[in-house]
């Protein structure tokens, strides 16, 4: 009991290295926050876009989502983080990091806002353009606040999902919670910097899953 | 010079006239060739049996359905053909639909307001304003700040009713505007259609309500196999019908 307390609750280590994962846990907020308002802004205009039903444009839409869907996340990562620098493009680990999770949630949403503007009925389309609204006004004012609406919850699975996915900077060096207790960990030769990563992810996130049963039952009924 | 010629081309002062439309889905033929012409104020009746071509003929009306050839004029401008500007004739063509299509996620109010500010860019009191008188006319002006859910099938309609009329349009197309209602409820919306007749709208009404055809229509129209069979008063067309297929669908109409 002993062994285990001490490699996994240290209270030295705990208190040395708090300081620098609460820092982690300031660069895991920001890159969350900034990849989830990205990537749900970039998924829904594609999703959009798509439903001008250019065939070009929807091809590309479609290969886009599906590639980036298919491929595990870290691939994408090491795959840009070690592979730009070869043709002359250098970014930070936390810059990589940002574009890569953007792109993947974008690409998800892409799917789940589609889903949903395909799912509003045609009816609801013809009576907006038969009061002489035009195609974007229709989509904008009659289908989309619709279809928004039904996709919030798979929408917030999906973003809390991809939030998570910041630990994988630590592959890369970006300072984030993981990255800051891996560091703390070698050098400590102890395991409660990891402890102490897994309350912060633990608080950091649990409200958004507990939000995100709450959206669930509030958008579930059509018409609340 | 193009208006002129489309002009030359309007074959009477009617409000809307339908000439020579054809319309197939694939190989199909639904209209074969519809001569249609409604005069102003007139209440025009289309009756016939389903898969007719009654709601196909109706949508081309305001080019929800492409047709394949023919031309369709509302006072005396073209609505079919390239160049015309369709969401600005759109706002000269009303229509109500089966399944009402209100916007669920908007309030009656909003329903109605929503192509007065986006469409005629009212201010915001100015088109609430004109709903409200909108939702008046249909009986409604209580129920202003509900959402479709919380109204009645009958509401319902009528708000679908009050959101087309708002943009004051010069003709109204009403698709089977009571066929999805309960039959209590029917009798609130033929009484609106009956309010809007007597405003001097004009009216394309698809219905198999035939008491209300009776009462109502100038002219009752059958429809068969995407050709008009035959048209004529209501009193001549429900007492003496002149074709046989009239005849067959009426009695079996009739039960
Ligand atoms: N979008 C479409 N694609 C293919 N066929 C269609 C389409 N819309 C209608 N049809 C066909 O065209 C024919 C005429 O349809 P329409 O809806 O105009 O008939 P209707 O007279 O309104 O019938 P009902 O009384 O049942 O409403 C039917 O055979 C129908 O199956
Ligand atoms: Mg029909």
């Amino acid at each position: 009991m002993d062994v285990f307390l001490d490699q996994f609750l240290n209270p030295e280590v705990l208190a040395k290295y708090a300081p620098l994962i609460l820092k982690g846990a300031g660069v895991t907020v920001v890159l969350s926050l900034l990849v989830v308002l990205a990537g749900i802004c970039l998924g829904a205009l594609l999703a959009c876009l798509r439903a001008y039903r250019i065939n070009l444009v929807s091809f590309l839409i479609v290969i886009y989502a599906d590639v980036f869907r298919a491929l595990p996340p870290l691939v994408l990562i090491l795959l840009v983080f070690f592979g730009l620098p070869n043709i002359g493009i250098v970014l930070s680990s936390f810059t990589v990091l940002f574009i890569v999770l953007t792109l993947v949630l974008a690409a998800f949403a892409e799917e789940i806002v589609w889903a949903g503007i395909t799912s509003i009925p045609n009816g609801q389309w013809e009576a907006a353009r038969s009061t002489g609204l035009g195609f974007t006004q229709a989509l904008a004012y009659v289908v989309l606040p619709q279809a928004v609406r039904m996709v919030i919850p798979p929408l917030t699975n999906r973003a809390i999902a991809i939030t998570k996915m910041t630990a994988l900077g630590m592959v890369i060096g970006v300072p984030d919670i993981l990255g800051q207790a891996t560091t703390a960990q070698s050098f400590s030769a102890n395991a409660s910097p990891l402890t102490l990563a897994a309350v912060a992810y633990v608080v950091l996130f649990l409200p958004f899953v507990i939000a995100s049963r709450w959206l669930e039952a509030r958008f579930a009924r059509p018409g609340s | 010079m193009e208006t002129v010629s489309n002009r030359a081309g309007t074959p009477s002062t009617a409000t809307l006239s339908l000439r020579a439309l054809h319309k197939s889905f694939g190989t199909f033929p639904v209209l074969n060739g519809i001569d249609l012409h409604v005069q102003r104020s007139e209440m025009v009746f289309v009756l016939g049996p389903s898969g007719s071509g009654k709601s196909t003929m109706l949508r081309c009306c305001n080019r929800l359905e492409e047709p394949d050839s023919g031309a369709i004029w509302v006072e005396g401008d073209l609505l079919t053909g390239p160049g015309v500007d369709l969401n600005k004739m759109r706002q000269r063509i009303g229509m109500v639909f089966q399944s009402f299509n209100l916007y669920p996620h908007l309030t009656a109010l909003g329903n109605v307001t929503l192509a007065l500010r986006r469409v005629l860019k009212m201010p915001r009191a100015e088109a609430e304003a004109e709903a409200m008188a909108a939702l008046k006319s249909v009986g409604l002006s209580d129920r202003a700040r509900h959402t479709p859910a919380q109204l009645s099938g009958g509401q319902q309609q009528r708000v679908a009713i009050a959101r087309a009329l708002a943009l004051k349009p010069t003709v109204m197309l009403f698709d089977e505007p009571t066929s999805a209602l309960d039959p209590e409820l029917v009798g609130d919306v033929l009484d609106v259609m009956r309010e809007v007749k007597e405003q001097g709208m004009t009216m394309l009404v698809v219905s198999h309500e035939m008491q209300f055809a009776r009462e109502a229509a100038d002219r009752v129209v059958f429809m068969d196999g995407g050709s008009i069979i035959e048209q004529g008063p209501p009193d001549r067309f429900f007492a003496a019908p002149e074709q046989e297929r009239t005849r067959a669908f009426l009695s079996r109409m009739r039960g």
